[in-house]
């Protein structure tokens, strides 16, 4: 055992070589780099839980070492045997106590940042008043995303684009296997799933473009399933939008059936316009027995339609 | 007539690709060549004797074991398989289609076919010697609930080149495992694989929950039982309880694909979210149930190479059935991202932090247990200290995936994938591989080289951190799991790079490991004490390996580290006396087992196929061996005194 010191070192080289590594490159950092007020909100809470961490790894790997060392058997000195000593209640009211607390404390935490942090709530009481949200509608395909812009009339694919400091309601559902919709500088991700729209409720504090990513396996290409999450100025979104409406063509419901396929897309296409309610009847396909709020519309809205009939 | 049988043999077999071609090779090869050495020596009634139709629960143990260290090699083939193609952006080593397939065979195979018949494996090799059991308590269906895992891993197994792998992952979420996006055969060997084996599994842990509750040796208390035992009880609650929900589940998917119902699909009312719910409902404890063991194996070696008693035993029994009574209620865990509410997400990550609890307990218990003891750092004691910096570092990323709304930023990222390797690396495998050496001696009767086992045990350390430390961070850097390419501008590469390394360091280890088990067979350092570690529990008191009887005499206990006070009183010239030599009753050795997984087999393969001319026959092969068996009555025989004394002095014990 004499080495010991030595493969220590050895092991120690590849965490160096990681912190070298790390340095090399400026990139997108994801969730260390959080450019919104949900993201911000959720790294100081990983950083809460990483502080908690460290406080209690440090001790507990200090008393492992420092008792595998002091009572290792070929020792000098002459550490104290005590073969039957088993039971102390002082010692065991901490190792009990020391974790309750501990949870009582980060449980509490926990539950205030959920009700803090639902996805689903909006975001409005977090900007300058008379900013209104704007909402953008997200459906997972085989193997690309298609978002939909109700207010602005525009469909894109694979590409999203909002104005900075203004609070997005994302809609979502899939027309495929369940995903995930991630965009890590901006905050935690939700699953897209069929028969159901969800909601999730982003903001960018600053322009730039941050990386998207389906993060729930849905198949074969399921890797191919990135998008450009794009913040700019109002002024620019606008002419973003106004550009689009002049030159993209529009996407009609046998342009939808076929993007809808299997398959995977290069182009970041956008569309002029796309067929009224699009969204709302891809989730009340599915949603005809499901017990969600996406439920009872499909069943009302089919009454409708035979009632028409 | 030609064309038709070509296409279907393209079709039936898989084709295509090298790789799977040069396995093609290598598996016609060995077993060419097992057939051959088996005929060669003469060994196919030895075989057929000694061994397939054993119900020695230690000679089960040992085929368990010997069948999870094969799986462990192709569980870690897929490992390597997958880490090389992650080596560096857009590799193109490894297709989209064949990538879903191998990390949805790894977590399979890793989890169900290496996890827990090893840990099967330790509990028949250790659970009936420390309790002083002669058997367990049902060693015929012991032997069926092997040949049952047996049958299912290899109709699992056979996918990889009949009819192709599954590759839904390694749950199968619907609706991308029902036959609308999945129509290929992949899905049905993952549902009848695992089906088959999973009845072997809860008949296992029946069969040990009777065991250790009415065959325990005079005297030895609940609370006087040894802690593996302990554990070992608390994780077979949990597969009675937990089992169950897997087979329903899975049944209902069979129905789906089978029958054309609607449970989990995404048209007609199906509903795939109650899969997600149901399959974590067992998935959750899952981890437990194999968790459970390693920590009981850990109190036992700290115990003995502390030569000290374990602290705090009444507060690991309580910390034990804790964890195996909460991990039920914290499987929402999986799913905080599925839109639950804040209400919800916050009852489940409070739950799953209370586990934190006990498990904490576990590790403070194994601590005071070093304390004031005379600790020497031999393999067993060497990987439970390499499991506990480990464990306490995954354990405190789990409890930070538990804060619900920091998970929306985790979830199903490399954040993840480091976290539970890190428990199940080295919690779990840490934790089998020390009782592996711990317990050798025992089960061969000759030691492990430990020069080797110490490089082992330092490649696979190593190797460890090296390979998922940078997961944690690539994680958090937004890579998302099951990707099998990325591109250069992600940034991903130098850190993917170092995690490939790592994984191939910790193939070396696993070789170093064949090598020690090679090597040591070669030196044959045999153990004639029957107590190489001077170790505690009753398992140590009899030669190795155990004779088949265990027990010459049923053992008095009067204390949780029974052995242990025994010597005391030896050394002290008062050895408790020993009651004369009877006759042992013994179980007779039944091939019903063989034959009935077998017919399982077939009826697997005959559902996965859809061949009714297999599947029925086969099924009512199942139940007529069942049936024949239960009119068998000559099942029992007694060894007689003469042969049980001529056996104890063989191995140098006078009775």
């Amino acid at each position: 055992m004499k080495l010991r010191g030595w493969r220590r070192l050895i092991a120690a080289v590849p965490l160096l070589a990681i912190v070298f590594l790390m340095s090399g490159c400026s990139t997108d950092m994801g969730v260390l780099d959080p450019k919104g007020t949900v993201a911000d909100q959720q790294f100081d809470l990983i950083m809460i839980t990483v502080i908690i961490s460290i406080v209690i790894f440090v001790p507990v790997m200090a008393m492992t070492f420092w008792f595998a060392w002091k009572y290792r058997e070929n020792r000098k000195s002459d550490a104290e045997y005590k073969p039957n000593w088993s039971h102390s209640t002082k010692v065991e009211t901490f190792m009990w106590g020391i974790p309750i607390v501990i949870i009582i404390i980060l449980g509490t935490i926990t539950t205030v940042y959920s009700f803090k942090l639902e996805p689903s709530k909006a975001l409005a009481a977090e900007t300058k008043d008379g900013v209104k949200p704007i909402t953008i509608e997200v459906t997972s395909l085989d193997w690309k995303w298609l978002f939909t812009y109700p207010e602005q009339g525009i469909a894109t694919v694979n590409y999203v684009q909002f104005p900075e400091d203004v609070p997005v309601e994302f809609k979502l559902t899939s027309d495929a296997p369940m995903n995930s919709f991630w965009i890590p500088q901006l905050g935690g991700q939700i699953y897209t799933m069929s028969g159901m729209a969800m909601e999730l409720n982003l903001i960018a504090n600053e322009p730039g473009e941050y990386q998207g990513r389906g993060a729930n396996f849905s198949g074969e290409h399921f890797g191919k399933m990135e998008f450009i999450a794009k913040a700019t100025s109002q002024e620019d979104f606008d002419h973003w939008v106004a550009d689009i409406k002049q030159s993209s063509p529009a996407l009609t419901e046998q342009g939808y059936d076929e993007l809808a396929e299997p398959g995977v897309v290069d182009t970041n296409d956008t569309y002029s316009s796309f067929p009224e309610g699009l969204f709302d009847r891809i989730v009340n396909k599915y949603g005809s027995s499901h017990n969600h709020s996406g439920a009872s519309e499909g069943e009302s809205s089919s009454e409708e339609t035979s009632s028409e009939d | 007539m030609w064309e038709d049988i070509k296409d279907w043999a393209s079709d039936f077999f898989v084709t295509g690709d090298p790789l799977i071609y040069g396995a093609d090779v290598g598996i016609v090869l060995a077993s060419l060549s097992i057939l051959f050495v088996l005929t060669y020596f003469k060994k196919w009634k030895w075989l057929w004797s000694e061994w397939i139709t054993t119900v020695d629960h230690k000679k089960i143990g040992i085929m368990y074991i010997i069948a999870a260290l094969l799986m462990l090699f192709r569980g870690g083939m897929d490992a390597l398989l997958m880490r090389t193609q992650l080596v560096m952006p857009d590799m193109e080593f490894l297709k989209p289609e064949h990538y879903n397939e191998i990390f949805t065979t790894h977590g399979v195979i890793m989890i169900l076919f290496m996890a827990m018949p090893l840990m099967f494996g330790l509990f028949n090799i250790a659970v009936p010697l420390q309790i002083g059991a002669r058997d367990v308590a049902f060693p015929v269906l012991n032997s069926l609930s092997f040949w049952l895992f047996f049958m299912g891993a290899m109709l699992f197994n056979l996918s990889f080149v009949i009819g192709g792998s599954p590759n839904a992952g390694w749950l199968a979420y619907p609706p991308l495992s029902e036959t609308m996006f999945n129509p290929g055969v992949g899905q049905d060997f993952y549902i009848w694989g695992i089906q088959i084996s999973g009845i072997g599994s809860l008949m296992t842990g029946i069969n040990f929950i009777v065991t250790i509750l009415k065959m325990r040796a005079p005297g030895m208390k609940l609370m006087k039982m040894p802690m593996f035992t302990w554990s070992v009880f608390a994780s077979s609650l949990t597969i009675m309880l937990a089992f169950p929900i897997l087979t329903v589940t899975l049944a209902l998917l069979f129905i789906d694909r089978f029958l054309g119902a609607h449970f989990f699909t995404l048209d007609a009312g199906g509903n795939p979210m109650m899969y997600i719910n149901l399959i974590w409902m067992w998935g959750h404890p899952e981890v437990y149930i194999v968790i459970l063991p390693a920590f009981g194996i850990f109190s036992d070696i700290v115990s003995t190479f502390s030569k000290k008693k374990v602290f705090g035993y009444k507060s690991m029994v309580f910390a034990l059935m804790i964890i195996s009574v909460v991990s039920f209620v914290t499987w929402a865990h999986h799913f905080f991202t599925m839109g639950s509410g804040a209400s919800v997400n916050a009852f489940f990550a409070i739950s799953t932090m209370v586990i934190a609890i006990p498990t904490g307990v576990k590790v403070f218990n194994w601590l005071f247990t070093m304390y004031k003891g005379k600790i020497s750092f031999k393999s067993p004691m060497l990987w439970t200290m390499g499991f506990i910096p480990c464990f306490v570092v995954g354990g405190l990323t789990g409890v930070m995936l538990s804060v619900a709304p920091a998970d929306f930023q985790f979830h199903n990222s490399y954040f993840l994938i480091a976290h539970f390797h890190q428990v199940l690396i080295g919690g779990v495998a840490f934790g089998y591989f020390a009782g592996l050496y711990y317990w050798w001696p025992k089960m061969f009767g000759f030691k492990l080289d430990e020069k080797l086992g110490k490089w082992a045990f330092w490649l696979w350390n190593i190797g460890f951190y090296v390979c998922f430390m940078p997961q944690y961070v690539l994680g958090l850097m937004g890579m998302t799991r099951r990707y099998s390419t990325y591109s250069w501008d992600t940034g991903w590469f130098g850190l993917n790079l170092v995690s490939t390394i790592g994984a191939f360091i910790m193939g070396a280890g696993f070789l170093v490991q064949v090598w020690q088990i090679v090597y040591s067979i070669k030196k044959m350092d045999k153990d004639t004490t029957g107590d190489p570690w001077d170790a505690r529990t009753l398992e140590w008191s009899i030669p190795s390996p155990a004779p088949m009887y265990n027990f010459a005499t049923d053992p008095r206990v009067s204390d949780v580290d029974e052995w242990w006070e025994e010597k005391q009183r030896i050394a002290a010239g008062k050895p408790t006396p020993k009651p004369a030599l009877e006759p042992i009753h013994m179980p007779k050795n039944s091939a019903m087992p063989i034959f009935k997984a077998t017919f399982w087999f077939l009826a697997g393969f005959g559902f996965v196929f859809d061949w009714m001319w297999l599947a029925l026959p086969a099924m009512a092969g199942v139940g007529i061996t069942m049936l024949v068996y239960s009119f068998n009555y000559d099942t029992e025989y007694y060894i007689p005194v003469d042969e049980i004394r001529k056996t104890e002095a063989a191995a140098g014990r006078a009775v």
